[in-house]
């Protein structure tokens, strides 16, 4: 099964910044449709039964309702861009091969919540990406696609470009929101929700770039169109990120619902140098572990879910059996360890206490009691966490636990090493 | 009104109110540590968590506005044991020598630690023991005894506005601390205290904090007789001497003390303190009685005005009056003496 390319069949076919280009291709269509129709907006992409493709899988045309139905002198548009989990890197390839795509997404939200700002909050990391997004921004507002009076409409649209400043926590939206206003990025107590106080306690929608990439289509096209790719709870295609032992690495596109089989292999093109693959971490770092027996596993959030495994942003991280996954393990939880934002006790005290236990696992020197506390700890900040940080970090460890008993042995001798 | 359920209670609250705010009408208590009044709430320590059917993550009761509906458990063995976790996590990378502690009898989390019956952490000490500022003239700060509480940063921030505290580092180093490292003395501290005052534990306390332990010291609500403002405080009394105060909730400050409020009580007990008043005679200043004092003033007064008028008569109030004060000093210039020359130096 090839590639199934909605969001990129563009990619690589015109110049990236060329707002003129994609026009000749069918772009800017759906910004026109919403100018012409801004109310029907909301409901066509309820209709479409779209989900956010930042993690969490929160209905977009719901969220768009909310900022739409908050009466305000002024709301906002904020693109995620962060892309921070490590293993995610899609929306870097829909930003550097089609920007406008998601220049007319937020332009198309915009007009739906009445919104007339909108701020791109970029990864630090993603330098060049950054002046690809500026080139295609000044040539939307050369062509009347952003700004003042869009397309003689009478309705306006700026857009701003943010750069981040290295923080992971910073993806998680109500910190990203912190670090636009100028604040260290901790994440806010929610209740209020960004869709009713967001930035600068204004009503925001905020939403990731391949979520709002997938606005132009939608409203050109009709939901029913949408609705004929992927599965009945999550229509659509999906950037998958492939990364690990595998033989290509990079993004693809394909139905969501696609077994992890079909892309490990499709696309993938299986392990390299002929290695057995062991495990598949999905969703990225903060994901589950899952093993290769599980291939099967149709990439969808429901599926996913039911299986074990984490839908995610996508990210299929291939994990062949020459590797320890308690080393993998040690190197997520310094992760954590490092990039949680430190606010709730669970999260910055619980993440450096599993990356010790998991240490004591890997040297061999765990005892009696190491694998409950270990457990007890996951637990407790999965149901106790402020944000997502601390509530996802101990899925690696425990999905580990789950399908890799045989790691987590007391006063073992076992390095780690499944076959 | 909201009607909400608590531990098979019914209840009815407000619009806004909290499921914290909610227990406390029924007297049901519930541990915190970074939750205070007046400040915003936080959510960050996590030790108020409470069960709400239908949501599957514990919920913090201090920042979780009550629903219509609301069924809330505010204890039971998972209740119970994640308190329980949290206070072994904040023991791990502690630097807990509570016989060497100034906080000794009345740390927050001494008194958890106790209550959830949490005799020793599971957790190693992964952050080390930074050192002790003790820069400060008044208080010292020791973040080894410090659980990110957010208290003080709070309070320097939101209330007291002097944007000293900060958070520093993020994870495992995160910190409380001031920009750049800064010692407190070298920094733009004004020695409030307000973030002494706030603090559960030992992480910043009063010099003077180790000589008394809270049960030895008795508490006299009164008033600062510094400024205008009027501050609530309470004195505290050891053997019959002021040793500390502590800010009051009073209308005017609302838990607030400035720098003379807070740690200027020295002057109480000072040799050097004036108890009487003093007429200068031949040249000496003398103890006399305040009938004495108060003759020889309104003797010059009447001589000054029988000799040059009431306007060669000004009157300049201190800033340590009240308003009342000021209003009847101000009778007595202009009805008695009959001048409109009178003032107040009114600066804090
Ligand atoms: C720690 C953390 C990091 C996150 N990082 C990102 C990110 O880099 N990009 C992103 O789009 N969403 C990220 N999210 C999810 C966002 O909080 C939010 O759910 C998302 O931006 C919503 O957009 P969507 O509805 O379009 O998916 C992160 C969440 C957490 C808890
Ligand atoms: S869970 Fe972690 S990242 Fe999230 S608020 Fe708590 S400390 Fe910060
Ligand atoms: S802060 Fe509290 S727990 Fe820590 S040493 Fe002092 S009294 Fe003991
Ligand atoms: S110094 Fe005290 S008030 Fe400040 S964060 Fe630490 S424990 Fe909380
Ligand atoms: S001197 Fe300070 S503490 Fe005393 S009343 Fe005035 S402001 Fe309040």
């Amino acid at each position: 099964m090839k590639e199934t390319r909605i969001l990129l069949a563009q990619a690589g076919e015109i110049t990236p910044t060329s707002a003129k280009e994609y026009g000749a291709v069918g772009g800017y269509q759906g910004l026109k449709k919403a100018l012409a129709a801004p109310d029907k907006i909301v409901d066509i992409i309820k209709a479409s039964g779209l989900r956010g493709r930042g993690g969490a899988g929160f209905p977009a045309g719901l969220k768009l309702s909310f900022t739409a139905n908050t009466p305000a002198d002024q709301k906002y548009i904020v693109c995620n861009a962060d892309e921070g989990e490590p293993g995610t890197n899609k929306d870097r390839v829909i930003m550097e091969k089609v920007p406008h795509r998601l220049i007319e997404g937020m332009a198309i939200a915009g007009v739906a919540v009445g919104a007339d700002k909108g701020y791109i909050y970029l990864r630090a990391e993603y330098p060049y990406v950054a002046e690809i997004l500026e080139k295609a921004l000044a040539d939307a507002r050369e062509n009347g696609f952003l700004g003042t009076d869009i397309l003689g409409s009478g309705h306006n649209f700026h857009i701003e470009l943010f750069i981040g400043a290295g923080a992971y926590v910073c993806g998680e939206e109500t910190a990203l929101l912190d670090s636009l206003e100028g604040k260290r990025g901790e994440p806010r107590f929610k209740p209020p929700y960004p869709g009713v106080a967001g930035l600068w306690g204004k009503p925001t929608v905020i939403n990731n770039v391949e979520t709002l990439a997938n606005l132009p289509g939608i409203v050109a096209n009709g939901p029913a169109w949408f609705r004929q790719t992927g599965t009945e709870t999550c229509p659509g295609t999906k950037l998958f990120s492939l990364s690990g032992n595998i033989a290509n690495p990079g993004v693809y596109e394909f139905p969501i619902g696609t077994s992890i089989r079909t892309i490990f292999q499709e696309a993938g093109g299986g392990c390299p140098g002929g290695k057995k693959l062991m495990a598949i971490q999905t969703g990225g770092a903060s994901g589950n572990i899952i093993p290769a027996s599980l291939l099967d596993t149709p990439m969808d959030i429901d599926c996913c879910a039911k299986a074990g495994a984490t839908f995610g942003a996508g990210d299929l991280m291939f994990i062949d059996d020459d590797q320890c996954l308690l080393d993998i393990l040690e190197n997520l939880m310094e992760f954590f360890e490092e990039e949680s934002c430190g606010k709730c006790t669970p999260c910055r005290e619980g993440n450096t206490q599993l990356l010790y236990l998991v240490r004591k696992f890997k040297d061999g020197t765990a005892e009696d009691g190491d694998l409950e506390l270990m457990l007890e700890l996951g637990n407790t900040m999965t149901g106790g966490c402020l944000c997502g940080l601390g509530q996802a970090s101990p899925n690696p460890i425990l999905s580990a636990v789950r399908f890799f008993p045989e790691l987590f042995k007391t006063k073992s001798t076992q390095k780690g090493r499944v076959s | 009104m909201l009607n909400v359920t608590i531990d098979g209670q019914p209840l009815q609250v407000e619009k806004g109110t909290t499921i914290l705010e909610a227990c406390e009408f029924l007297g049901i208590e519930i541990p915190t540590l970074c939750n205070l009044e007046y400040l915003s709430p936080e959510g960050a320590c996590r030790m108020c968590v409470v069960e709400v059917k239908g949501i599957q993550n514990l919920q913090v009761s201090c920042a979780t506005p009550c629903t219509e509906g609301m069924e809330v458990t505010t204890m039971n063995e998972r209740i119970y044991a994640f308190r329980r976790l949290i206070i072994e996590l904040l023991l791990a990378n502690h630097n807990t020598d509570c016989f060497n502690c100034s906080a000794n009898g009345e740390c927050k989390l001494y008194q958890y630690a106790m209550e959830y019956e949490v005799e020793k952490t599971r957790f190693v000490n992964t952050r080390g023991t930074p050192p002790v500022d003790d820069s400060n003239k008044f208080f010292n700060y020791d973040p080894a005894k410090c659980i990110l509480c957010h208290r003080c940063v709070r309070v320097c921030n939101e209330r007291q506005s002097n944007r000293t505290l900060g958070l520093i580092d993020r994870g495992v180093k995160t910190t409380m601390g001031l920009p750049f490292d800064q010692l407190f003395i070298d920094s733009n501290c004004v020695s409030c205290g307000n973030c002494v005052s706030v603090c559960p534990t030992g992480a910043l306390t009063t010099k003077a904090s180790k000589k008394f332990r809270p049960w030895e010291v008795t508490k006299t609500r009164t008033t600062c007789p510094y400024c205008g403002v009027g501050c609530q405080l309470d004195l505290l009394v050891k053997n019959g001497k002021v040793v500390g105060v502590e800010p009051a909730d009073g209308k005017a400050n609302q838990g607030l003390l400035c720098v003379k409020g807070k740690f200027a009580y020295n002057f109480i007990n000072h040799p050097d303190r004036l108890k009487t008043p003093l007429i200068r005679k031949e040249g000496v200043l003398t103890p006399v009685g305040w009938d004495e004092a108060l003759d020889f003033v309104t003797a010059g007064i009447k001589k000054i005005r029988e000799e040059s008028g009431p306007d060669a008569i000004a009157g300049f109030s201190s800033s340590r009056t009240t308003n009342e004060d000021n209003y009847v000093f101000m009778k007595m210039m202009r009805a008695a003496i009959g001048t409109n020359n009178v003032d107040n130096c009114a600066r804090v």
